[in-house]
């Protein structure tokens, strides 16, 4: 395939960014996404021009590391993650807007690679459970009804990659936070923090300059491990509950 | 430089920190004898911690919590992206909850045989001890494992066993598990008890007065070069399989931290140890990057299988059951398509040899869930490798419920690493390593399921006891100077290496240079070795070395976000590190677990082990570059679990 | 680091459910009692004239409307301060756009901000046009059914509430399902229930107020 690559370059955080044209060529439909940035990258360092900067890893969906918005979608036009997007879901001739994800809370580094160090600071907020080594009972002594296991852990597939501010036009992370906040309340071991968690977690989202939330649902359909809207909907319960139960004491 | 295989034995290695006794008391013996820092002394002890996976993030929240104030580095821009989040299938503990017949002792034992008999039985016994502790430490955390009905945990088999002791979080148990740590230490970084720099890659060690005390790193996205201080540094930075280049490890899981580490002193053990594993998607062709791992679970309810006859190019539903060979089932039957990993690789190495591997290249066998689905109901297997299934068409487009899977052995992880002894100290006095950067508890093939135990056993319970040990019997240190001879050296060498690759402005870019190590790794030193192949290798590795520094071409500057400098900076090390690779898989001219010599094995294709003349952990001493290193080899003792030629028949 | 409400995006969103439900309850009563257009200018007079009663003789004339008007008052200020602080919120959050354009979210989503604005400045009109008569020639205080017809006799007066209308059930439409998840009361089993009473509500609504200029129009209402 012969494809026309439309790139989001930026050399730092402080310079202005621009859209740059480029053409590669013999691209197999059996590359990934990010194969087919290597090849591009490959070419560009041999003309002794700068290459590309993206974030990647593990390149197989679990990390969180990689970060396209790719033709405006979050991860691209398949539901997963930037690495497991492969060349097959383009046409030869196609041309392809790559840009890093926009958020003021996700400020850019260099080219497509942005700063999520905000999701970090949200889970410092409260997204634990304060078991510090060698205080934990017997695992067995504490029985989890399989419902609440399977919804912790539906949850507790949140990757962190940010997705979802990208998409939202809110540039929100209700979903991230929320996904933390259902895995972990959901549980016997999480209860005792249940309400200093979503609190302080919800108050560390809004000061990092994440948006609100307007129920759009763009969240949800870019999330690549399919973390539900309504995962919000609990977190805003929640938020009543443990606002209601601050108000009491 | 053919000189380098010219190598000398130096004096035996000997971990001195085993205690005596049996085997099942020698961790608490060891607790009790190990001195102890007062609480209120703590705080004034720095440690670094570099890397952020299971091994270092449960390492780091640990030590935080106990007082310490540690400072902790990784390169991901986050620690959740460690790779042990990669990690599928579960996570081994001796609970007995299925009354299976499973015990601490069992684990132990398999374990021990599982690394075919080059691992230390102290070691390996506290791990086994201490996997119990674990699965309650992760469950307290609100690791969500898979449950039952009855809200009770449930457990699952893999490789090499006969019991039901893995712990699983769906095919995303290494993600869970290090989630928790992750959790834990991001409450320790909130505490104030943890200083973590994201996005800083450790360049070198800083050795002073003959003790680790600090480390050379860049912020990756300035460029500028620091140094940090601490009484005590600890390595978690993982194995070294991105030496192969195509490996399941992640794109920038590098080898650079413990490299420096052995230049500076700290020996390398068992370099050769590399397990192939299984069960990976084949590669599709010469743009592949990396491979991606089919978690071994797959294994409990797939069938392996090639055709019978040599070029049987029939598509895989078309081929009768009468015309199939199930292989393993065939050659190992008490264990079937459950045989450990080095023995299950071989066994595909070997169909794919005589020509029976199926798929572009015929280099794969089919893994076949035809018989599950029939037997448990496609819902009950979608439910059990569902995301699997899922990861497996989008990467191949091919549907696994309708086709089988096609799958290919490929690196996965590596046992040896940095020598430590009981401790996890290194020969360096104050640096130590865990998790798979070290090379203690696996031998020379590690069990499914065991390397997040071991990661996770090191970080919450063996180096948080052991390090107050070491704190509490070094005299108080002198704060160590940013113009302290030995940093001024580590920081300039750094400087310079760097500068270098700026300097060359050659014509071949960082990664041509590691896929070439890497394709010549994987054909002399990767699932079949012999000498006459691992001359071949180490001849042509210095040339690759003499063109690197010749040819290489990095753009831009070292004082920006660089990652092409940053990937140079580790294929360096990789052409370092390769060559003692070679030459430790030539030096043990024995078959044993995943280091199998071609010359070494039975009439019948198993692997031939050498116990008379091998049973020691081979600790390799760096004297140079391309220099002969010195061999230092820890003799291995096994009191209570005896070795036998592994039978999974 | 507990927070007043009004201090989080979550509690803000709350305080617009709340309030957002509480002008919904208002409308549903308001569009039923228009509907007594149909049955003619006496009973909708005296319709009229018995809101002003309402709760006599616990209460004086006209005070029970006035509660009504005084909760309702603050219910629209709540509701406009927190949306508007949300919305900017929201910009500052996303300043800048992607190059990439295309289509998002559902058509009700898009327009909540520019329908909110257009539904507050209908309110300001409906009130000097029908309640206060300041914009209504020939306003007639004590008559409003044939205050209604003059209105629907206007183009501009049809034009203004049709649009106003159709915003409305828009509104609704996303704000009413929308309430419900910021209330936490959504779950996966109750969402097809909550949508389709808020596409009911929607259409009710629009349908019952568009009724009124509709009949004016045809004649039906003279």
């Amino acid at each position: 395939m012969k494809l026309t690559l439309r790139v989001w370059r930026q050399k730092n955080a402080d310079a202005d960014g621009a859209m740059s044209t480029y053409e590669v060529d013999g691209i197999s439909s059996d590359m990934s996404f990010l194969e087919m940035l290597d090849t591009l990258n490959e070419e560009l360092i041999l003309k002794g021009e700068d290459p590309v900067a993206f974030d990647h890893d593990c390149r197989e969906g679990i990390c969180g590391a990689c970060s396209l918005v790719i033709n405006g979608d979050a991860h691209g036009p398949e539901r997963t993650t930037t690495c497991q997007l492969h060349m097959r879901s383009f046409k030869d001739g196609d041309t392809i807007d790559i840009e890093p994800w926009r958020a003021s809370a996700f400020p850019v580094v260099k080219d497509l690679v942005v700063d999520r160090s905000a999701f970090d600071r949200i889970i410092q907020a409260g997204g634990y459970i304060t078991a510090p080594t060698g205080t934990a009972p017997e695992a067995h002594a504490t029985p989890v009804p399989k419902p609440d296991a399977d919804f912790a852990f539906e949850h507790a597939e949140c990757i962190g990659c940010g997705a979802c501010v990208a998409a939202c036009p809110n540039g929100a992370a209700m979903l991230f936070t929320s996904a933390k906040i259902n895995h972990l309340n959901v549980l016997p071991q999480g209860a005792p923090e249940r309400e200093s968690r979503v609190l302080d977690m919800v108050a560390q989202m809004d000061d990092e300059g994440f948006g609100g939330c307007t129920l759009t649902g763009e969240c949800a359909t870019a999330c690549p491990k399919g973390i539900p809207l309504m995962s919000i909907t609990n977190m805003n319960k929640e938020w009543l509950r443990a606002t209601r139960k601050a108000g009491k004491r | 430089m053919s000189s380098y295989s010219e190598y000398e034995t130096g004096e035996p290695v000997v971990d001195t920190k085993a205690p005596k006794g049996p085997v099942n008391e020698r961790w608490d013996i060891r607790r009790f004898e190990a001195k102890l820092v007062n609480p209120a002394n703590r705080r004034k002890h720095t440690i670094i911690v570099v890397g952020t996976g299971l091994a270092g993030g449960s390492a780091g929240a640990t030590l935080a919590e106990q007082g310490y104030h540690v400072v902790q580095f990784c390169f991901q821009d986050s620690p959740r992206r460690a790779h042990s989040v990669a990690a599928q299938g579960g996570i081994n503990a001796a609970k007995n909850y299925r009354n299976d017949g499973d015990s601490i002792h069992r684990l132990f034992y398999d374990t021990v045989k599982g690394g075919d008999f080059r691992a230390r039985e102290s070691n390996v016994h506290r791990l086994a001890q201490i996997s119990v502790e674990i699965i309650d430490q992760c469950v307290a955390q609100g690791v969500p494992f898979a449950r039952e009905y009855g809200g009770l945990l449930d457990n699952r088999s893999f490789g090499g066993v006969q019991v039901s002791r893995t712990f699983y979080a769906r095919g995303q148990t290494g993600q869970q598990l290090l989630l928790g740590a992750y959790q834990a230490l991001s409450r320790q970084v909130a505490a104030g008890n943890i200083e973590l720099h994201p996005r800083t890659e450790m360049l070198d060690l800083i050795v002073v007065d003959g003790r680790a005390r600090g480390i050379v790193a860049r912020d990756l996205v300035t460029g500028k070069i620091d140094t940090y201080f601490a009484d005590a540094v600890v390595l978690a930075s993982g194995g070294y399989g991105n030496v192969f280049y195509l490996s399941t490890n992640a794109m920038n899981s590098n080898a650079t931290a413990i490299w420096r580490a052995h230049r500076k002193g700290a020996y390398f053990a068992n370099p050769c140890f590399t397990q192939i594993h299984p069960t990976c998607i084949p590669r599709t062709g010469d743009h592949q990057s990396k491979l991606t791992l089919m978690s071994e679970s797959l294994r409990n309810d797939g069938r392996i299988w090639v055709p019978k006859a040599k070029g049987d190019d029939r598509p895989p539903n078309q081929i009768p059951e009468d015309e199939r060979d199930y292989y393993l089932e065939r050659i190992y039957p008490s264990f079937g398509n459950l045989v450990p990993r080095d023995i299950a690789s071989r066994a595909a190495k070997n169909v794919c040899d005589e020509g029976r591997g199926v798929g572009p290249g015929g280099q794969g066998v089919y893994l076949d869930f035809a018989e599950a689905i029939e037997r448990m109901g496609r819902k009950a297997v979608e439910a059990k490798y569902g995301n699997l299934f899922d990861m497996y068409q989008r990467i191949t487009d091919e549907d696994p419920y309708e086709v089988p899977m096609r799958i290919y052995p490929a690196v996965h992880y590596t046992m040896g690493g940095l020598w430590v002894d009981y401790d996890l100290g290194t020969t360096i006095p104050g640096l130590f390593a865990i998790g798979e950067a070290n090379f203690s508890d696996h031998g020379a093939n590690r069990l499914g399921a065991s390397a997040l135990m071991q990661g996770l056993a090191d970080g919450y319970f063996v180096l948080p006891s052991t390090i107050n040990d070491y704190l509490a019997r070094s005299p108080h240190h002198d704060e160590v100077s940013e113009d302290h001879p030995a940093v001024a050296e580590a920081v300039r060498e750094t400087q310079d290496r760097l500068a270098r690759l700026l300097a060359v402005d050659g014509d071949r870019t960082p990664d041509s240079f590691h896929r070439e190590i890497g394709e010549l790794m994987w054909e002399f030193c990767g699932m079949a070795r012999t000498e006459e192949g691992l001359h071949k290798a180490l001849e042509r590795i210095p040339e690759i070395r003499e063109e690197f520094w010749r040819r290489i071409k990095v753009p831009g500057t070292g004082e920006e976000f660089n990652q092409s400098l940053e990937k140079a900076n580790r294929v360096i090390d990789y052409l370092e590190l390769a060559e003692l690779m070679c030459l430790d898989a030539l030096h043990r001219a024995e078959s044993c677990g995943g280091h199998f010599r071609e010359e070494s094995q039975t009439p019948d294709g198993e692997a031939a082990r050498k116990d008379d003349e091998f049973s020691y952990a081979a600790a390799w001493e760096f004297t140079g570059t391309g220099e002969a290193p010195v061999l230092h080899k820890e003799d291995l003792v096994f009191e209570y679990v005896h070795p036998t030629q592994r039978s999974y028949a | 680091m507990t927070r007043t409400i009004w201090d989080s995006s979550v509690g803000k969103k709350t305080v617009m459910a709340v309030s957002g439900l509480i002008m919904l309850l208002y409308l549903v009563v308001h569009m039923l009692g228009n509907l007594k257009i149909f049955f003619g200018s006496g009973e909708f007079n005296h319709y009229a004239h018995w809101l002003r009663t309402i709760g006599e003789p616990f209460l004086h004339y006209e005070w029970a409307l006035w509660i009504i008007r005084v909760v309702l008052l603050a219910a629209v200020v709540a509701h406009a301060t927190s949306a508007y602080q949300l919305s900017r919120r929201d910009i500052k959050a996303r300043p800048s756009k992607y190059v990439h354009k295309r289509p998002r979210a559902s058509y009700a989503t898009r327009t909540m901000r520019w329908g909110g604005i257009i539904l507050g400045l209908f309110i300001v009109w409906h009130i000097l046009d029908l309640t206060t008569g300041t914009v209504h020639p020939g306003f007639e205080s004590g008559r409003p059914y044939q205050n209604v017809v003059d209105t629907f006799s206007t183009w501009y007066g049809n034009v203004i509430y049709i649009v106003a209308m159709l915003a409305l059930g828009l509104h609704t439409r996303h704000g009413f399902w929308s309430a419900a998840q910021t209330l936490g009361v959504g779950s996966r089993t109750r969402d097809r229930i909550l949508k389709t009473i808020a596409n009911v509500l929607a259409l009710v609504l629009t349908v019952g107020f568009i009724s009124v200029p509709v009949g004016v129009m045809t004649g039906l209402v003279s």
